[in-house]
């Protein structure tokens, strides 16, 4: 095999990812740092990384504390009644106190706010979302984030953590490599915080052909997020949790301004509403909570696909009305051309003008992430000043792993973060590291030597495999000794989409589909040491195939363990289909253990600490 | 395809490659002109687009389900702070848009360390940087005082 350069980082604060969490934690991880050494590393370039490369059109979560528009406790409301009751509501008022000041900032550095005309005050598209012209929102925070870090390491897959050498529970670093050159990377930090995003392509896409990448959320999500974490044998939280989301057909285009601010409405094929005829049946599920306002998520996704089910799709937007007010229709355009290009290209492709057709929606295949309408995530310590006691055994942010903190996507429990929450939860883990440091005194992590050169093994096998492999065959893809990440990746999504509730079984699982999906993925995770990559990049595929792979297994058991249907229309369990609040009002909690290759499961209670 | 890059139009710069998010944009070899490696991992996000300055990039709306003959094109233009679209119908239709990008010039933002260094006091609290000052509220950051309760809502 080729002699790979190992090269050392050392840091105090290692931030992995740096999108929106990433770069609040390397804000304000700087603030109250400045003699910290803050490293950031960066699969892609923090330029135009993750979940926010294409710009966003809106901020989801802002208060509006200064104009009386909304508290902190309306907002634990709002998570909590979306989410059907499990959210962690220290964790959730936390944002809701902070996330203000980082909009604030966000206005600061240059990002064009919409105002309102008549109010002066920022232009409302919800409840909880402003409008943007946010083309350059992620270039604007990245160029904060790049002044604040003391160093940015972009093009660098991280693949693991590092352990303390002596504290079995404490994590001291992380190891990856460049994209670029193929230089072995060892970063050794004294705390680490995980922001890598959340994860696409854990069940199969709609589209399987070219249009595989035109996921709803962004095919470079791979769940590192998760997976770092759950190999350090971390307690994950909700991973059950996954999402669903109704959107534009085919571009996945966003649907909340059509709704919030143009004020749009469904129809099915027939023109009718169909919403308020499914509500008896789905309290006959759920009790209550589809009497709450506004209609949870998932339970709105639900009528979508009973109706859909009973013959009368597809489910159309009516926007034919609003888009002839000519400012309607620009905002329509730009909606799309600032956060999700591709919805504008299948409309210009197809000649859908949305002021002749109303175009048609679709319901997207499950995501797993921690910041939207979901809550899948890292179990993590609440803020030092309220959380009960049974949330707090530490740093704030920090996860059941010593100096491991995380934000965003990574984190369990807080949904409906969105972009301005996540970097919000960055600056919380940010600043708590900082603590978490200044505590350590005089005893510093360390990393052992043995543990990153026999991961530096590991890490280039795929090379060589394929190397070796590739003389047995004249030419093409099928080798009887490796398996290409991009088979492999097909396979994670085919076992998860029909056996974990994917949108191949209209989201439907039960304790046999779930039995049979782990024994599947058992066999799937073996061959992942078959993988073959012909080049650096498709190394990158092979490790991300590696994490998402692991992320499916804990969605897995998770979807196993709670044994009701929480959120029909996210997915359901055949064998209870009931929400049962008497047995799962809780959140659940797994731990992996790496040497056993065992996951095990318990709950943990809900305080509701909001009336 | 999603991206392809014209022949004629790109010079190998490598600013497309710098940029994707996915790591697809890469330079042939043989052409020494970029090349989208994976279009079946492109997101359509126009990252490398915005960043061609000889706008050499173009879109072609993923093949499985993209009828052809459209186009979607835009200039963004940093030093006048706006991007521009223009859209092309199927059937010939055209739309133009226009939106700023940024209100400051970039390179502006105060670096975090330029601002003065927070007292113990405030490292203390629960205060984030520039809190309470950014929250632009009274009373400084609101913190939870109430009683916990456990059990169904
Ligand atoms: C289509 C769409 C529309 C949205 N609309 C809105 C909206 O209107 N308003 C709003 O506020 N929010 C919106 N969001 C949500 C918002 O984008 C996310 O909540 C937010 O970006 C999450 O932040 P994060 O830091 O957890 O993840 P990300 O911002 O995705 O950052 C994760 C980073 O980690 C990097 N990374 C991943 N794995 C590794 C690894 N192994 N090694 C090194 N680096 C790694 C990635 O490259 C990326 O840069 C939208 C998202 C999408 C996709
Ligand atoms: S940025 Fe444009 S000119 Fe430069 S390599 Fe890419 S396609 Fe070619
Ligand atoms: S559109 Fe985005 S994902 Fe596709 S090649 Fe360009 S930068 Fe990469």
């Amino acid at each position: 095999m080729a002699r790979r350069k190992t090269i050392y980082v050392d840091s105090d604060i290692l931030v992995v990812g740096g999108g929106f969490g990433g770069c609040g934690a390397a804000y304000e991880s700087r603030y109250w740092g400045r003699d910290k050494k803050v490293v950031v590393v960066e699969k892609a370039n923090i330029e135009r990384s993750g979940a926010v490369a294409q710009g966003l059109y809106a901020i989801n979560c802002y208060m509006g504390m200064q104009w009386g528009e909304n508290t902190p406790e309306d907002y634990v409301r709002y998570q909590r009644n979306d989410l059907m009751g499990l959210v962690r509501e220290d964790l959730g008022y936390d944002i809701g106190r902070h996330v203000d000041s980082t909009v604030h900032m966000f206005e600061e550095w240059g990002l064009p706010i919409m105002t309102d005309p008549e109010t002066g005050r920022y232009q409302r598209e919800g409840k909880w979302q402003i409008m943007i012209h946010g083309e350059s929102y992620k270039p604007i925070v990245a160029e904060a984030a790049r002044k604040a870090a003391t160093e940015v390491y972009n093009r660098i897959m991280v693949t693991h953590l590092l352990m303390d050498k002596k504290k079995k529970n404490r994590v001291a670093g992380a190891v990856g490599f460049n994209v670029r050159t193929g230089d072995f990377y060892v970063f050794r930090s004294k705390a680490v915080i995980i922001a890598a995003g959340g994860a696409s392509h854990i069940f199969k896409p709609h589209s399987a052909g070219e249009g595989m990448g035109r996921t709803w959320y962004a095919p470079w999500s791979s769940a590192s997020a998760y997976a770092l974490p759950i190999l350090t044998g971390a307690k994950m939280t909700q991973m059950e949790n996954r999402i669903v989301l109704t959107r534009f057909k085919d571009g996945y285009g966003p649907v909340g301004a059509y709704f919030l601010h143009l004020k749009t409405t469904t129809e099915n094929a027939y023109g009718e509403a169909y919403e308020a005829k499914w509500r008896s049946s789905i309290e006959d599920m759920v009790g209550d909570y589809v009497n709450h306002e506004p209609t949870p998520t998932c339970l709105r996704n639900h009528a979508f696909l009973k109706e859909v089910e009973a013959g009368r799709g597809p489910i159309r937007m009516v926007t034919k009305e609003a888009f002839k007010d000519p400012h309607k229709e620009v905002i329509g355009w730009e909606n799309f051309l600032g956060m999700t290009i591709g919805q504008a290209v299948v409309w210009a492709a197809n000649n859908i003008d949305p002021k002749e057709t109303n175009p048609e929606l679709v319901m997207s295949e499950p995501y797993v992430m921690g910041s939207h309408a979901t809550c899948s995530g890292a179990w993590a310590s609440g803020p030092e000043d309220y959380a009960p006691d049974e949330y707090q055994w530490g740093y704030n942010r920090m996860m059941t792993v010593d100096g491991l903190f995380g934000a965003g996507d990574t984190l369990g429990g807080t949904p409906h973060k969105f972009s301005s929450g996540s970097f919000t939860e960055g600056r919380i883990a940010g600043k708590a590291a900082n603590k978490y440091i200044n505590d350590l005194g005089t005893d510093q992590p360390e990393v052992s030597e043995q543990e990153y050169e026999t991961l530096k093994q590991i890490i280039y096998q795929p090379l060589e495999t394929y190397r070796v492999g590739r003389n047995e065959i004249t030419a093409g893809t099928v080798s009887p000794s490796y398996l290409l990440p991009l088979s492999g990746l097909q396979r994670l999504e085919k076992i998860m989409d029909e056996y974990v509730g994917g949108a191949g079984t209209r989201y439907m699982t039960n304790e046999p589909m779930l039995t049979r999906g782990l024994e599947l993925l058992k066999m799937l995770k073996e061959d992942l040491a078959f993988l073959g990559a012909d080049s650096l990049h498709q190394l990158q595929r092979s490790w991300e195939l590696h994490h998402r792979v692991i992320a499916s297994e804990c969605v897995t058991h998770h979807t196993m363990y709670r044994k009701e249907t929480r959120w029909p229309g996210y997915y359901y369990r055949g064998d209870h289909p009931q929400l049962d609040d008497k047995d799962w009002h809780c959140f659940t909690l797994s731990s992996y253990n790496q040497e056993a290759d065992e996951y095990s499961m318990e709950s943990a209670p809900v305080h509701h600490i909001v009336d | 395809m999603p991206t392809f890059v014209y022949m004629t139009s790109c010079d190998g710069c490598g600013h497309c490659v710098d940029i994707c998010p996915s790591d697809i944009m890469h330079i042939d070899p043989v052409t020494r002109r970029a090349v989208n490696i994976e279009p079946n991992f492109c997101w359509e996000c126009y990252s490398c687009v915005k960043a061609c300055p000889q706008n050499a990039i173009d879109v072609r709306g993923y093949a499985d389900f993209a009828p052809m003959g459209h186009s979607v094109r835009c200039l963004r233009e940093e030093e006048k702070g706006t991007i521009s679209w223009k859209l092309k119908f199927r059937d010939g239709r055209v739309k133009d848009f226009v939106s700023p990008i940024r209100t400051t010039p970039w390179g502006s933002i105060k670096a975090v360390t330029e601002y003065s260094a927070p007292s113990d006091a405030a490292f203390d609290s629960q205060e984030l940087a520039h809190e309470p000052e950014y929250l632009k509220i009274e009373g400084g950051l609101p913190t939870y005082s109430g009683k916990f309760k456990e059990g169904v809502v």
